[in-house]
């Protein structure tokens, strides 16, 4: 008989924390460890992941015998378009500057949503680039390139 | 008392300057905007607007800061009531027995009497930030580090405690917090910790990518995911409550307004626990309690007003002790951290003006809020109607120019992304991230107290049980963890949050 998850949630996230715990140790093992008395800079790091690691251990554990809920499944198109959307724009704000980068991002992000009509995200677009244009460049002054050139 | 009405009339004197009046003004109706949308929180667009505060002086920015915080509360009553959708979280209970309310066509009385309690809760809670911070700034100036350690303990387990979900859960989402808290430049040892060579690492990771990344981003994927019209009850006849609503709902207004100054203080309180436990406690002592979810005025007034007192009164362990007691508060402390300000007890002594200034801008505020929501409450309704379609690019843009003005970076614009998708696997697997936002802000600064308690104690640590102070503080964290794993208790916490 093999073992039951009964809580997937719980599990995984046991599994998560386990995974950050295993990798905060590893990671801490090159920076000195120090003594009690002067703590090196592995020293806080490595206690946290340890007690992370028995954290994950304990609650991916329980997971086994009680709950009984199981995780929603997803819809992958708003998660990819909208985290698209973010680092389309991150690299082309530098390059090619903010009326591109947010045309982009607009564009792309409302690609995630249900409803698509050309004329509405045309219009937010431009409104959007106004309000980002008139209120950062302009009204606040930080120093990002509006156009390519 | 003469000390107080000094104090006072020198915050006034600060909050009354035009250039301050405005960036209240700006934050309470940013907050109230952000209020009124579903799918968009305090938390998130106080990080989205951060940015635009560097440049500003500090008093300025946190007074706009807060406004958008408190002007939440606000603002989050007349969706609840409304289109039955809590504006934001702290006003998910209103909806039981306001969005009823709104159904009998009482929509308008409803709106009166949340934010005349609101204003009522605001008024009393400044008094009470006014009263209780001096003295608690005072005691907390005799803290070593052995003490500020422990205190940082209790603060972050009773912030779980007091978080809804799994207690265990929560404490490991802490734990992750304070281990990215340590990422970059180790201040003692010039080590840099975790940043895999990354130069845009080396200073640490911005609590705003974070802040942005785990609440912002990852809200408007799982917002997207969900399918479904809302219907909005536009119909608002007249705003004036009768005297028989005023008659049942005073009482419950001064105890919500008691409740939620209370709930502030403690860490790991503040507005969402405190609207909960009023709604609870008002069913608990009313004559008739069936009369609750369809439409009684008690269920409205009392939580609205508990919510406001908890927001306001959870400043006060934040600007005596430098503890955020909440998620929002971690991103004040780490507002006022920009500005070069280092939190604690002395920022009292140091920077009256700021101190006292932000505590008299919040009564100023308060008394706009019902300007701009009872009048104004037509304006508000119509925004109601705007499809959350056309809303979210908007958060997107803002939030992405925010991360990029950081340090006009394209990395940490990146990072944020890469935190949104953290944040929603997160959202699946049910951890909270408050409370790794918690760990992330007191992370650097609970290494220093543990390493200068320790350095103190020559290596022995047994001295955060010998400290008088410390030892108590360690005590009350038993305490909250013994209660949690009672089943008494466990049941009573989960009837609350469920109700």
């Amino acid at each position: 008989m093999g073992i039951k998850i009964r809580s997937p949630k719980d599990f995984y996230s046991g599994l998560v924390f386990i995974l950050f715990g295993v990798l905060a140790i590893a990671l801490s093992r090159d920076y000195p460890m120090g003594s009690a008395m002067r703590m090196g800079p592995g020293y806080f790091p490595s206690i946290l992941g340890g007690l992370l690691i028995l954290l994950g251990f304990v609650i991916a554990g329980r997971a086994l015998f009680v709950g009984a809920e199981g995780i929603k499944g997803g819809a992958v198109r708003p998660l990819l378009m909208v985290l698209g959307a973010v680092v389309a724009f991150a690299f082309m704000v530098q390059p090619l500057g903010l009326v591109l980068a947010t045309l982009a991002l607009v564009v792309i992000s409302c690609l995630g949503g249900l409803e698509f009509h050309v004329y509405e995200v045309g219009l937010l677009y431009l409104l959007l680039t106004a309000l980002a244009v008139g209120l950062f460049i302009y009204g606040v002054g930080l120093p990002i390139k509006v156009w390519p050139v | 008392m003469m000390e107080l009405i000094n104090h006072l009339i020198l915050g006034f004197g600060v909050a009354l300057t035009p250039i301050n009046l405005l960036y209240c003004l700006f934050g309470v109706s940013i907050g109230t905007l952000i209020g009124v949308l579903p799918g968009i929180g305090p938390l998130a667009t106080i990080a989205m607007l951060l940015p635009l505060t560097f440049n500003v002086p500090a008093v300025s920015a946190l007074i706009m800061l807060a406004g958008i915080y408190y002007g939440a509360m606000y603002g989050g009553s007349t969706t609840s009531i409304l289109v039955n959708i809590p504006g934001e979280a702290a006003s998910v209970v209103t909806c039981l027995d306001g969005y009823q309310m709104a159904r009998q066509g009482r929509a308008g009385p409803a709106l009166a009497i949340a934010a005349l309690g609101s204003f009522f809760a605001g008024c009393v809670a400044t008094v009470i930030i006014a009263l209780f911070a001096p003295p608690l700034a005072e005691v907390a100036l005799k803290f070593g580090p052995a003490e500020y350690f422990s205190l940082m303990v209790l603060g972050l387990v009773s912030a779980a405690v007091l978080a809804h979900g799994s207690l265990l859960k929560a404490i490991a989402m802490i734990l992750l917090g304070l281990l990215l808290g340590l990422v970059g430049t180790d201040v003692n040892s010039r080590v840099r910790r975790f940043t895999f060579g990354i130069p845009d690492l080396f200073d640490g990771i911005s609590f705003v990518v974070i802040a942005m990344g785990l609440f912002a981003f990852a809200e408007v994927i799982t917002n997207l995911e969900r399918k479904g019209k809302r219907v909005v009850l536009t119909d608002v006849q007249t705003l004036l409550p009768t005297r028989a609503d005023l008659k049942a709902s005073w009482k419950a207004v001064v105890r919500g307004t008691g409740l939620g100054s209370l709930l502030g203080i403690l860490p790991g309180g503040g507005a969402i626990i405190s609207s909960f436990a009023s709604y609870t406690l008002e069913k608990r002592l009313a004559a008739d309690p069936s009369r609750f979810g369809k439409g009684a005025i008690e269920g409205v007034a009392g939580p609205e007003s508990a919510n406001n007192a908890g927001a306001q009164s959870s400043f006060i362990p934040m600007l005596t002790l430098g503890i955020p007691s909440n998620a929002v508060m971690a991103v004040m402390l780490g507002a006022m951290m920009i500005q070069g300000i280092i939190p604690g007890p002395q920022v009292m002594t140091e920077r009256p003006h700021l101190f006292w200034g932000l505590i008299a801008s919040m009564w100023v505020g308060n008394l706009m809020l019902v300007v701009i929501n009872l009048p104004l409450i037509g304006i508000w309704i119509r925004l109601l109607t705007v499809p959350y379609r056309l809303l979210y690019p908007a958060i997107l843009l803002f939030c992405c120019i925010g991360a990029y003005s950081l340090s006009n970076s394209s990395f940490e614009v990146a990072l944020t992304a890469g935190f949104g998708l953290l944040g929603y696997i997160f959202a699946k697997l049910d951890c909270e991230p408050a409370p790794l936002l918690l760990g992330f802000i007191l992370g650097p600064m609970m290494e220093e107290y543990l390493l200068r308690a320790m350095r103190l104690s020559r290596g022995d640590p047994t001295v955060f049980f010998t400290r008088p102070i410390s030892l108590a503080m360690l005590v009350a964290v038993a305490f909250l963890i013994l209660m949690i794993i009672a089943p008494a208790v466990r049941r009573k916490r989960k009837e609350v949050f469920h109700e």
